[in-house]
C-alpha cells in the first residue's frame, strides 16, 4: 500500500522555501524529508496532531517547524531531550517528539540524551544519524566512518586521533529505563517500511504512557558525502549499515524493561497542593505565639563558636527565635562549606531594637567558645566589658585579658550527665541569658520546643535549662570587669 | 509570626506563594540550600522539582517549561551561571520569562564560596550573546529574597523576559526572620504557549529570525522592552540623600554593611546618605543623575565586592561634577563596618580629616 498524499500532519505549503512550495528545503537525496513524512504520517494515524510538541534541534532540521503543523519549540544544540523532558513534565497529556541529527544528539547533546533516556522521560526521540554534520558543511560528527572524509578529516577520520563511530542505540539500551530503542535504515523502500513501523511503534509507546523511546535513523547526505542519491543509498548498505547494525535493541514488550518502565512511570507529579494548605505548610512557626515584647535591649554581638556536632549553629538559631518572638530584631550569619567540615564552627548572631545592617560580628559583646580553638580564636575580638562564656569541660585555661567578664562552666560534662550531650549548647545560652538578660529564661522555654526538629528531645532540653538555672545561682558571677569600655 | 530562615530557603517560599510550578537545578555551593529546600516544599506542594544532570540541561529544561506555559525557576552561582549563559541568551531571543537565582560566590574560575558581587557584569549587562538584557533584582535581606523572588514571576510573565535574583552567599546563608507574602499568586494562561492542544497548536517557540530585517525587529522590540521597564519597574532605597554631600551605592551585602557605615559616619558629623538599587537592571540612574544635579553631592562611594563593575554605571549616571570613588574587597572577603567607614573616607582628603 502505498500513500501519495501529504500528511493532514504537515502544512499545506512550506514557507521556508521561496520558489515550489510544495518541496522541502532539503537537498534531492536527503533523508529527512523521508523521516519528517514517517512521523507526520504517525502522527495522523493516532489522531494525536492537537496534542503534538514538536522539539526541533540545531542542524538541518532546525526548520523542521516549517513542515509539522503541531506545537512547535526549536532548541539549542544538543539540548532538545531537555527541552522535551520539562515539556512533556509540564503537560503530562501532551505528545512530545525530539528530533536530533547525529552532531546534535550523539556530539554536543550526548549528556542531555543519556540523561533523558536513563529518567525514562515518557517523550519519542528519532534520532537522524548520516555520520556527519550537514548544515555547518560536512564536518565530522562522532558518528563518522573511521576513514571517512569530511572537512575535518581531509585525509579521513583517524581512529588514533578521533577514535570510533558512536553507536548510540548500543549506548541507550545499556541503560535499564529506557522501553525500546531501535536503529532503521532509509537505504531502500523495503527498509522503509520497516523503519515506518518503528516510527510507530516509538510513538505509541509515548501515547500508552510506557516511557523513553529512542529510534535511530541511517539516512543518506549525498550532497556533503559528494555522492549522487543513488550511489548515497547504496553507501548506506555498504558502509554504514555494517558499523550500525539495524534491528531492535529494547523492547517495551520484554518483560524486564516493562518493570523498569512501570518504576520510571511513577515520578509524575500529584496534584497541587491548594491555597490555603500552602500556605499553612509553609508557615512553621504558625503555633508559636508571641512573648511579651522587649522594648529596651542593648545591642548583643554574640559569636557562637564550636566543633561541628557542638550546636553552635541551633544554638544562635535558638537565641534569634527568641528575638523574632519578642519583638526584636535578629541576623544570624554562619560559617560555612569547609570550614565547617571538620574544623571550627560558628554563627554570629545580631539582637536589636533597630533594623539590623551589617550582619558581620567582628567585636562580639558575648562570645560563647565550645572548645578551645574557639577561645584562642576569638578572645581577642570580644569588647572591653564583653562578656565570654566558656565550656570547661574543654577549655583548661581562663580568658588572656582582664578587661572583660570570663563564666566558666562545665557544659559538655553536665549535659553528658543529664543524657543528652548534644544539648550543652542550650546550657551556654541559657547562661548567656541569665548573665544578659535576654533572652529571659521564660522566653528561651517557650521557644525551644518550636527551635527542636525533634521533638522527644524537648524535655530533655528544658532539664538543661534547669541545670543552668541551678548552675548560676550556686557559681554567682565573681568576674567582674576591671575597666569598661564602650560596648 | 515571622519565621527566621535562611535567604536561600526564603526564595522557595517566595517563589511557591508567587506561583512557580517547576524548579530545575543543579547543586552549588553556596546556593544549594535553595535546591534543598525546592526538592522538599515543591515535592509536598504537589508542584515539580528535578535535578538536572547539570546546568546546561536546567537552563534548556527551563525553556522547554516556559515554552509550554508554566511559571519556570532555577538557582545557581557563578560557575553554574556561566553554564548556562547560552540558554539564557535563547530565552531571551524567544521571549521566554523565567526566574533565575544567582547566589554569588568569589570568581573567576572555581574561584572560591564566599561571597562576591563579581557575576555583576555578567548578570547585569546579559551574559550571553546578543543584544538583550536580564531584569536583575538585588536583595540583601532574607525578606527581600522571599519578596522579590514572589514578586519576579508577575514582571518575567509580565515582560516575558529572564529576572535574576542577584544575591551573594551571605545574603543566602544569612538566617533573619522573614514575613510571608499572604496571597498566594498563580501564573495566567499564556496565549502564545504551548499546552499541546488545538488551541496552541499553531504557536512556535523559537529564537531563529532568518532575514536581517526579523532579527533587527525583534531587537528593537526587546530595546523598547528595556526602556519601557526603565520606566516601569525601576527601584531603589534611599537613606540620608537629602542633605548628602557623599553618597555611598551599594546593592545586596555591602549594602548592609554600608547602612551601618553610613548611620556610623552620620554620628561623626559627615554628610553622607545612602542609595541602594533594588533592580541593577534596570539601573537607577536617572535619580543618580538628579541627585548629582542637586548641587550638593559631590562625592560618591561605590562599596562592593568586585573590581568595580557597578561603579561604571554609577559614573556614567552622575554628572562630571561629582568624583567617584571604589571601595572593593574581593576573593570572598567580607569588609567590617569599620573597613567600609575607613575605605570610604580615604577617597577623600578633605573629609578624612574631619573624621574622629
Amino acid at each position: 500500500m502505498v500513500k501519495y498524499e501529504k500528511p493532514q500532519s504537515f502544512y499545506d505549503v512550506f514557507e521556508r522555501k521561496g520558489p515550489g512550495q510544495k518541496v522541502t528545503h532539503y537537498c534531492p537525496g536527503c533523508g529527512h524529508g523521508t523521516a519528517h513524512k514517517l512521523i507526520a504520517e504517525a502522527i495522523d494515524e493516532f489522531g494525536v496532531q492537537d496534542r503534538t510538541i514538536f522539539c526541533s534541534p540545531v542542524g538541518c532540521s532546525v526548520f523542521a517547524y516549517y513542515y509539522f503543523d503541531t506545537g512547535n519549540i526549536q532548541c539549542s544544540h544538543g539540548r532538545a531531550p531537555a527541552v522535551a523532558s520539562a515539556v512533556r513534565r509540564t503537560h503530562p497529556d501532551s505528545i512530545v517528539i525530539s528530533y536530533q541529527g547525529d552532531g546534535d544528539l550523539a556530539g554536543i547533546g550526548t549528556a542531555e540524551i543519556i540523561h533523558a533516556a536513563n529518567r525514562g522521560e515518557n517523550i519519542t526521540v528519532y534520532f537522524v544519524n548520516n555520520a556527519i554534520y550537514g548544515m555547518t558543511g560536512g564536518q565530522m560528527a562522532p558518528t563518522t566512518l573511521v576513514g571517512q572524509k569530511t572537512m575535518t578529516t581531509p585525509m579521513g577520520r583517524n581512529l588514533r586521533r578521533d577514535g570510533n563511530p558512536i553507536g548510540m542505540c548500543e549506548l541507550i539500551s545499556a541503560l535499564k529505563t529506557p522501553v525500546y530503542v531501535e536503529r532503521v535504515s532509509l537505504a531502500d523502500g523495503k527498509k522503509v517500511l520497516r523503519a515506518r513501523k518503528a516510527v510507530r511503534k516509538a510513538l505509541k509507546n509515548q501515547i500508552d504512557g510506557k516511557g523513553f523511546s529512542f529510534v535511530e535513523i541511517l539516512s543518506p547526505c549525498p550532497i556533503n558525502w559528494k555522492m549522487t542519491p543513488i550511489e548515497a543509498r547504496n553507501w548506506v548498505v555498504e558502509h554504514l549499515e555494517p558499523i550500525f547494525p539495524i534491528g531492535n535493541f529494547r523492547d517495551v514488550d520484554a518483560p524486564e524493561v516493562k518493570e523498569s518502565a512501570e518504576t520510571a512511570r511513577l515520578s509524575m507529579t500529584p496534584a497541587m497542593m491548594d491555597d490555603e494548605t500552602l500556605y499553612t505548610t509553609l508557615s512553621t512557626q504558625r503555633d508559636l505565639e508571641a512573648d511579651k515584647p522587649v522594648a529596651e535591649l542593648t545591642d548583643q554581638f554574640v559569636k557562637i563558636a564550636g566543633f561541628g556536632g557542638q550546636g553552635v549553629m541551633s544554638a544562635g538559631v535558638l537565641l534569634a527565635n527568641c528575638a523574632i518572638t519578642t519583638g526584636l530584631h535578629a541576623t544570624w550569619l554562619p560559617s560555612y562549606g569547609p570550614e565547617m567540615r571538620g574544623g571550627t564552627a560558628n554563627a554570629s548572631v545580631i539582637v536589636s531594637t533597630e533594623a539590623i545592617g551589617s550582619p558581620l560580628v567582628n567585636r562580639p559583646t558575648t562570645l560563647i567558645a565550645m572548645n578551645g580553638p574557639s577561645l584562642d580564636a576569638f578572645e581577642d575580638q570580644v569588647v572591653p566589658g564583653g562578656l565570654i562564656i566558656a565550656n570547661s569541660s574543654m577549655i583548661s585555661r581562663t580568658a588572656t585579658r582582664k578587661d572583660l567578664r570570663f563564666y566558666p562552666v562545665p557544659a559538655s560534662d553536665m549535659a553528658q550527665k543529664l543524657g543528652f550531650l548534644g544539648a550543652a549548647n542550650v546550657i551556654v545560652l541559657t547562661i548567656h541569658a541569665l548573665l544578659e538578660g535576654f533572652p529571659c529564661v521564660e522566653t528561651l522555654r517557650h521557644v525551644v520546643p518550636h527551635s527542636l526538629k525533634r521533638k522527644n528531645l524537648v524535655e530533655m532540653n528544658m532539664k538543661m535549662i534547669d541545670a543552668a538555672v541551678e548552675y548560676v545561682a550556686a557559681n554567682p558571677v565573681e568576674a567582674v570587669p576591671q575597666e569598661t569600655g564602650a560596648r | 509570626m515571622k519565621q527566621l530562615m535562611k535567604g536561600n530557603e526564603a526564595v522557595i517560599h517566595g517563589a511557591l506563594l508567587g506561583g512557580a510550578t517547576h524548579f530545575f537545578g543543579y547543586p552549588i555551593t553556596p546556593a544549594s540550600e535553595i535546591a534543598h529546600a525546592g526538592a522538599d516544599l515543591f515535592n509536598k506542594a504537589g508542584r515539580h522539582f528535578l535535578q538536572a544532570e547539570s546546568e546546561v540541561s536546567a537552563i534548556n529544561m527551563l525553556y522547554g517549561a516556559a515554552g509550554a506555559g508554566a511559571r519556570v525557576m532555577t538557582a545557581s552561582s557563578g560557575p553554574g551561571i556561566s553554564l548556562m549563559a547560552e540558554g539564557i541568551s535563547y530565552m531571551a531571543g524567544s521571549e521566554l520569562p523565567c526566574v533565575i537565582v544567582d547566589v554569588q560566590r568569589a570568581g573567576p574560575g572555581l574561584g572560591n564560596i564566599w561571597p562576591e558581587q563579581s557575576d555583576y557584569n555578567a548578570v547585569v549587562k546579559g551574559g550571553g550573546h546578543g543584544n538583550f538584557r536580564n531584569v536583575v533584582l538585588a536583595p540583601n535581606s532574607a525578606q527581600e529574597m522571599c519578596d522579590f523572588t514572589y514578586g519576579a514571576f508577575e514582571i518575567a510573565d509580565r515582560y516575558r523576559a529572564t529576572v535574576f535574583i542577584l544575591s551573594d552567599a551571605y545574603i543566602g546563608q544569612m538566617m533573619e526572620p522573614v514575613e510571608l507574602p499572604t496571597e498566594v499568586k498563580h501564573g495566567l494562561h499564556k496565549e502564545w504557549a504551548l499546552y499541546g492542544d488545538a488551541e496552541s497548536r499553531g504557536n512556535l517557540i523559537t529564537s531563529i529570525r532568518m532575514s536581517t530585517k526579523d532579527m533587527s525587529d525583534l531587537n528593537l522590540a526587546l530595546k523598547a522592552k528595556y526602556e519601557q521597564m526603565e520606566t516601569e519597574i525601576t527601584d531603589w532605597e534611599e537613606l540620608d540623600t537629602e542633605d548628602a554631600e557623599l553618597l555611598i551605592v551599594a546593592f545586596g551585602i555591602s549594602a548592609r554593611v554600608s547602612l551601618t557605615a553610613v548611620q556610623r559616619l552620620r554620628a561623626d558629623g559627615i554628610k553622607v546618605g545612602l542609595l541602594r538599587p533594588k533592580t541593577l537592571f534596570p539601573f537607577p540612574r536617572k535619580r543618580l543623575a538628579e541627585l548629582g544635579r542637586g548641587g550638593v553631592l559631590r562625592r560618591a562611594a561605590v562599596v562592593e565586592l568586585n573590581t568595580g563593575m557597578m561603579a561604571e554605571d554609577v559614573e556614567l549616571a552622575l554628572p562630571d561634577s561629582v568624583e567617584v570613588t571604589r571601595c572593593n574587597w574581593l576573593g570572598g572577603e567580607v569588609p567590617t563596618t569599620e573597613d567600609v567607614m575607613e575605605e570610604v573616607v580615604a577617597g577623600f582628603a578633605d573629609i578624612a580629616g574631619a573624621v574622629r
